[in-house]
């Protein structure tokens, strides 16, 4: 079994294709990013056990620490042991995690689905997060924005799938409306872990390395070089802490999610506040789910679209443009509050469509700062800004917003300082993105210790694969 | 895998088509569901 699991087991035979590799990834990106559409369980969970709001957000709360911890210490053996091991580990985590919840949920336990949904899931995440990354940037060496896009941009489409799924579920197992039954809420966790599973399962059993020396046909290493596409050197993990490249590229990663979140947070709220005045009372609620849901789709779309567009414009160009437009968009949204809708939804769109970008475009920015080498591991270590991200975000946004309601404040007024503090987060996140410069060659890992697929990188007299 | 190795026929047989096209419709076909549901919500947004 552990000999299935190994990299050279899934090096890819000739004629594999490329593009067989994004479904593997997405395989487990859209089963992972279930975590994002947890508010579904939220309610059953709090009429069915008589939880309060903050208790029944503590799985995924855990789950999301837990992905930032998990990618951040087991990168370096993701990238050792290669995706197959990587996404055999992920989904037996994440699945188990929905069966220890159920059955949790059978024993009347909440403990153990915090225990299984958070923590052995939220191991999943962070494993499964990172687990195609490197595989996809050494597939798509011309386009690695593309690729990772794809990928993630699945995590980002894993609750457009989850929400409408655990709903249906629930009111199958008789587990929502006002009296919602436990053992029917467990019954849905056992029902999900297990499709799941399958849906996993095909995410291993296809995902394929490159074969040593492969490039993609007609792309040529030395003129990629030449245009600055291609890293100057490979960075180990270790290394990497210590360049300041890292740590710019950290907080620039930090500020934009939190920006992101800012919007995402609170959505429905924002848009009720923003809009009560012009929109008839009966029709603010039903237009204010439509509103969250056009931003999860800007949220999803942003992914694709941005990253792969910083394949032509470069990493650090499409920073700017995320960083500096949001400042604007955000100032917009300030001075302009609710004087028009189509102004209001455009910048709100745009906005979130950054914050997925920001996600969806790191890893790219990664490869370009240290190389194909341990790429993944330094990935997981960055995903730590995500976690840092996520609690502050929604601390300044949701105390400042409640503090001006306390007030008695009304209308968009609320949201004004938590928006101001949000431009200013995005203008230090520019200045850092102005601040990067190519990581120094004392960093770079002497070159007999360099792994196969980063001398592939910049090989002139590599094979040409026929593997498209 | 040596670089020769790398370097067959590129030429696809049915099986591996097939094969393509169920890989992309195992994700395909969740993530249009998925976009369906969500698009059914947005026309509330406009009235």
């Amino acid at each position: 079994m552990a000999g299935f699991l190994t990299r050279e087991r899934i090096v890819a035979p000739p004629g594999w294709s490329r593009w067989l590799v994004p479904p593997a990834a997405l395989s487990i990106h859209l089963a992972i990013g279930q975590a994002y559409a947890w508010s579904a369980f939220k309610s059953p969970l709090a009429d069915g056990l008589g939880l309060s709001g903050v208790a029944t957000a503590l799985p995924f709360t855990l789950a999301i620490i837990m992905l930032g911890l998990s990618s951040a210490l087991f990168g370096t053996k993701v990238d050792t042991n290669g995706p197959r091991w990587a996404m055999v580990v992920a989904t037996s985590c994440f699945v188990s995690g929905f069966l220890i919840s159920a059955v949790g949920l059978y024993l009347g336990w909440y403990w153990l689905v915090v225990f299984g949904y958070g923590f052995v899931g939220g191991i999943g995440l962070g494993v499964g997060y990172i687990s195609p990354v490197s595989t996809l940037i050494k597939w798509f060496p011309d386009r690695p924005g593309l690729s990772t896009g794809l990928a993630i941009m699945g995590f980002g489409g894993g609750a457009l799938i989850a929400s409408p799924l655990t709903a249906s579920l629930l009111s199958t197992f008789g587990a929502s409306g006002d009296d919602p039954s436990v053992v029917g809420i467990g019954n849905t966790f056992l029902a999900m872990g297990l499709i799941y599973l399958v849906f996993m399962s095909v995410g291993w059993l296809l995902i394929r390395v490159p074969a040593e020396g492969w490039t993609p046909p007609g792309w040529d290493p030395a003129t990629a070089s030449r245009a600055g596409t291609l890293p100057a050197g490979q960075v180990s993990a270790n290394t990497a802490l210590r360049t300041p490249q890292f740590w710019l590229l950290w907080v620039v990663l930090t500020f934009n999610v939190t920006a992101g979140i800012g919007i995402l947070e609170r959505a429905n709220p924002i848009f009720q506040d923003f809009f009560r005045d012009s929109t008839p009372a009966e029709m603010l609620a039903g237009a204010a789910v439509g509103f969250v849901s056009i931003l999860s789709l800007a949220n999803s779309a942003g992914r694709l679209a941005w990253s792969s567009l910083s394949d032509v414009l470069g990493r650090k160009n499409m920073y700017r443009i995320y960083l500096g437009v949001g400042a604007l968009l955000y100032l917009l949204l300030t001075l302009v509050p609710n004087q028009s809708r189509a102004l209001f939804l455009v910048a709100s769109i745009l906005i979130l469509s950054f914050y997925g970008a920001g996600f969806a475009t790191v890893p790219a920015y990664l490869r370009d700062l240290f190389g194909t080498y341990q790429v993944g591991a330094i990935h997981g270590r960055l995903l730590t800004a995500w976690s840092t991200a996520g609690v502050l975000g929604p601390l300044i946004v949701n105390a400042i917003a409640d503090a001006r309601i306390q007030a008695g404040v009304e209308g968009p007024a609320r949201y004004t300082t938590a928006f101001s503090i949000m431009i200013v987060l995005l203008v230090i996140a520019f200045v850092c993105n102005e601040l990067i410069r190519p990581v120094h060659p004392r960093f770079h890992q002497p070159a007999d210790r360099e792994p196969d697929g980063a001398a592939a990188d910049r090989s002139t007299t590599d094979a040409k694969g026929t593997q498209s | 895998m040596s670089p020769q190795q790398a370097t067959g026929s590129a030429t696809w047989g049915p099986l591996q088509w097939v094969g393509a096209v169920l890989a992309w419709l195992w994700v395909g076909v969740p993530f249009a569901y998925g976009l369906y549901e969500l698009v059914l919500k947005i026309p509330a947004l406009f009235g």
